[in-house]
């Protein structure tokens, strides 16, 4: 019988479809990350730490949804890893927990205004909600 | 006569006997038709092996004989030895590989007993229909051929000239050198490359044994082992080679100064007539027909009207040289990769992102700086430097870009160039992002801590993600995995430490030799372990990078090897031919011209021939000849064979069906 977190690990694996056993851990993922300075978790991590079965702590953490989905280190991964992808399976399993939705259509408002564009507030939905 | 057959099994220690049930093979072959004796044993290829085998040739009057054990690859020969020192012929054995073909891939003892009685059956069954063959001899050419003239080329050369054998050497640019001539300093011991390498160059080019084929290409290759035929094209240089002083006059007043420079990388330029650097050998003029006014538009003629030896010649043409080696060498070297598809280095975008190679010319004396340490946009003295290795090395099949393996050379390189800079250049801020320091080697280690810990070089564990140029600056961004930090940093030069691939002559050179490549085109060697420098296509020989990444240490090393066995092939007279060779039933031949089409060696000839028909006239038949000196025994043309003419010595239709009918029966 395979435990919970093992259960939890191959799914967010199997979703991603990623294969994070290739990683090199040679950190190009962070070096070339936008967002990096804004996140506890960087990308190589969340390859590692899915790699080891490490997963709680990255579910429980806001650098989920500072990842810009940029996927700069998709395309400069020279192990073809896809850490991006990692990420966003690790954001899936967050938010697909019950009541776990980022952006509720109450919360909008508050971010409307004029500069915003309507597509944003719409590829935000896809992203934070299930 | 009714055959007498004797079966040996081999346990190989456990690898056979561990999945195999030996003894239980053993009892089952010897029930087998025309089998009189059959035994296991712990290892047949023993000296107690063989003794056992030639024991019981000579008791039971054996007329063939199967050892079922490894692949015939392994120990096909020793058995056949084996055979002929107990007087029988030695090509009535036949080994069933139960080793590698069945042991080594079933976990189920069973099962393995049952393939491995079915293999035995299958052998015996060829062997009661082998007949004894005699092998030919073919006579040797003592003359070999290196194909390449960097430094692998010219030490493999010098190694067979020092033996008394005459060698040549084919380059395609107009000297030899390759890139060691391009490097400033060697690692682990700093010693100038120029001052090592150019005596070897002048050796070579000196030595009544050595002919160099500079500024030439093979064109084409035939024969085998022993006996190459080999076209060579020496392309016209539009200069007497024989005339030419190399007093470079020519090169000086040449009126077109804006081409680029191939030597120094592109990072200056030269004239339309160019000697590549002061040391070349031979040290003869070229004329670019690219760039010459006089050989384009068919004005100007300076270098001629200057030349006091009147060795310039625009008439002079490409040439065809034919010539018979006994042995081949490739020594066709490497280049570093594209830096095309890594964008995010900016190579493209900024003149101060180069290659480590362009990087040994900015630090080599005769470079395009003299030696000085200047970054090409604006001949600046760089603060900061970031070293970036492992780009292109080691990159998975599916980033789709890169190379799977480790170039090997990048991290010591890498590590002479931050020493270099450091003791040249205190003031310099010296950065070096690694993956992992790879150093295996004498003194190597040694020479990176060295780097780190007295010249002060900030060895960073991490790798760059991303270059911008931003006015004079390279922003470099990357990642510090150490400290778990992103570096910024501003620099003013980043040198990349590209991927090495093999030289692109290599793949099609390969295609004329028939000479197999892995699928990174790095020539592959007849066994890992145990024969590193042969090609498993006889008479053919690997130097230096052709044949996987290596340092100069390692190539030199390995030229020698190479130049050994080539010395070792030479100094036969005549060489034992391979009797499993093609033939032809000429009545049954109906002259379609299949097998001479498919036949990879054009061992195949057709010949028009009078034969006596049945009803007493003569008919004047075209049917196939085949030369079994030159026939390697591929078998291509008994496949390609419509009418059944074609077979195989040792092979023929007839055994392969009793193998096929002994497997199903």
């Amino acid at each position: 019988m395979k435990s919970k977190n093992e259960l939890l690990r191959e799914n967010i694996i199997r979703t991603s479809g990623a294969d994070v056993k290739k990683c090199m851990k040679c950190g190009k993922c962070s070096g070339t990350c936008p967002s990096y300075d804004e996140m506890e978790y960087h990308p190589h991590q969340f390859v590692y730490m899915v790699e080891t079965g490490d997963i709680e702590p990255l579910l429980n953490s806001e650098s989920l949804y500072k990842c810009l989905t940029c996927f700069a280190c998709v395309d400069r991964c020279p192990r073809g890893v896809q850490p991006a992808k990692v990420v966003e399976a690790v954001r899936l399993a967050a938010i697909r927990q019950q009541g776990k939705n980022r952006l509720t259509p109450d919360g909008v408002e508050k971010y409307l205004d004029d500069e915003i564009p309507q597509q944003a507030i719409v590829s935000a939905f896809r992203k934070y909600t299930k | 006569m009714q055959q007498r057959i004797g079966v040996f099994v081999c346990h190989c220690g456990t690898n056979i006997a561990a999945t195999v049930d030996v003894s239980a093979v053993a009892a089952a072959l010897g029930r087998e038709p025309g089998v009189v004796f059959a035994r296991d044993y712990q290892y047949m290829c023993s000296q107690a092996g063989q003794d056992m085998i030639k024991d019981a040739i000579k008791e039971y009057k054996l007329t063939g004989i199967v050892v079922c054990s490894c692949s015939p690859r392994m120990h096909e020969a020793t058995f056949r030895k084996t055979a002929a020192a107990a007087g029988i012929n030695p090509y009535m054995v036949e080994i069933a590989n139960i080793r590698e073909q069945c042991s080594w891939i079933h976990k189920d003892k069973d099962e393995g007993t049952e393939k491995a009685i079915i293999l035995g059956r299958a052998a015996i069954a060829k062997v009661c229909l082998n007949v004894p063959l005699t092998a030919g001899e073919i006579p040797v050419t003592k003359r070999a051929l290196v194909i390449g003239g960097g430094i692998a080329g010219i030490q493999t050369a010098l190694d067979i000239a020092d033996a008394g054998f005459e060698v040549d050497i084919v380059e395609k640019k107009p000297t030899i050198g390759g890139k060691m001539a391009q490097l400033d300093k060697t690692f682990p011991t700093l010693d100038c490359a120029a001052c090592i390498l150019t005596p070897k160059m002048v050796d070579a080019g000196q030595n009544e044994k050595i002919h160099i084929y500079s500024y030439s290409e093979v064109v084409s290759v035939g024969g085998f082992v022993g006996n190459f035929t080999v076209q060579i094209k020496k392309k016209a240089r539009y200069v007497d080679e024989t005339k030419c002083t190399g007093c470079g006059l020519c090169t000086e007043k040449c009126p077109v100064k804006n081409v680029p420079n191939e030597f120094n990388l592109g990072m200056d330029t030269r004239h339309a007539v160019y000697i590549p650097f002061a040391q070349a050998v031979p040290k003869v003029a070229t004329i670019d027909p690219n760039y010459c006014l006089m050989l384009k538009n068919g004005k100007c003629g300076l270098c001629s009207k200057l030349c006091g030896a009147g060795a310039i010649n625009y008439k002079q043409e490409d040439e065809i040289i034919e010539n018979k080696y006994g042995a081949i060498v490739a020594a066709t070297g490497y280049n570093p990769i594209s830096m095309d598809k890594f964008d995010e280095f900016a190579y493209s975008q900024s003149k101060d992102v180069i290659t480590s190679l362009e990087f040994e010319r900015l630090m080599n004396a005769a470079g395009p700086t003299g030696g000085v340490l200047l970054r090409p946009s604006d001949n600046e003295h760089p603060k900061t430097i970031v070293f970036v290795q492992c780009v292109g090395s080691r990159c998975s099949a599916d980033a789709g870009k890169g190379k799977e393996y480790c170039s090997k050379i990048c991290c010591m390189y890498t590590a002479k160039h931050a020493m270099l800079t450091r003791e040249k250049y205190p003031d310099t801020d010296v950065y070096v992002f690694y993956i992992d320091v790879r150093t295996p080697g004498k003194n190597f280690d040694e020479f990176y801590r060295r780097a780190a810990e007295q010249y002060g070089v900030h060895y960073i564990k991490g790798m760059v993600g991303k270059v911008s140029p931003e006015g004079k600056k390279l922003k470099v961004r990357g990642s510090d995995l150490i400290a778990d930090k992103q570096l910024h940093i501003d620099a003013d030069l980043v040198v990349l430490a590209a991927a090495i691939e093999p030289d692109k002559t290599a793949r099609p050179l390969a295609t004329m030799l028939t000479a197999s490549m892995d699928t990174n085109d790095f020539f592959t060697e007849a066994h890992p372990k145990l024969r590193p420098v042969e090609s498993p296509t006889a008479g053919v020989f690997l130097s230096g990078c052709c044949q996987g990444p290596k340092d100069i240490p390692e190539t030199v090393a390995q030229a020698g090897a190479a130049a050994s066995k080539v010395i070792g092939l030479l100094c036969h007279d005549k060489l034992t031919a391979n009797p499993c060779v093609a033939h032809s039933d000429e009545w049954m031949c109906n002259g379609c011209s299949s097998c001479e089409n498919v036949c990879p060696y054009h061992a195949i000839t057709y010949v028009e021939k009078e034969f006596r028909m049945p009803d007493r006239t003569t008919k004047i038949r075209r049917v196939a000849s085949v030369n079994p000196a030159v026939c390697q025994g591929c078998g291509a043309c008994t496949v390609a064979c419509p009418s059944g003419a074609m077979d195989l010595f040792g092979f023929s239709g007839k055994q392969i069906s009793a193998e096929v009918d002994a497997i199903c029966r």
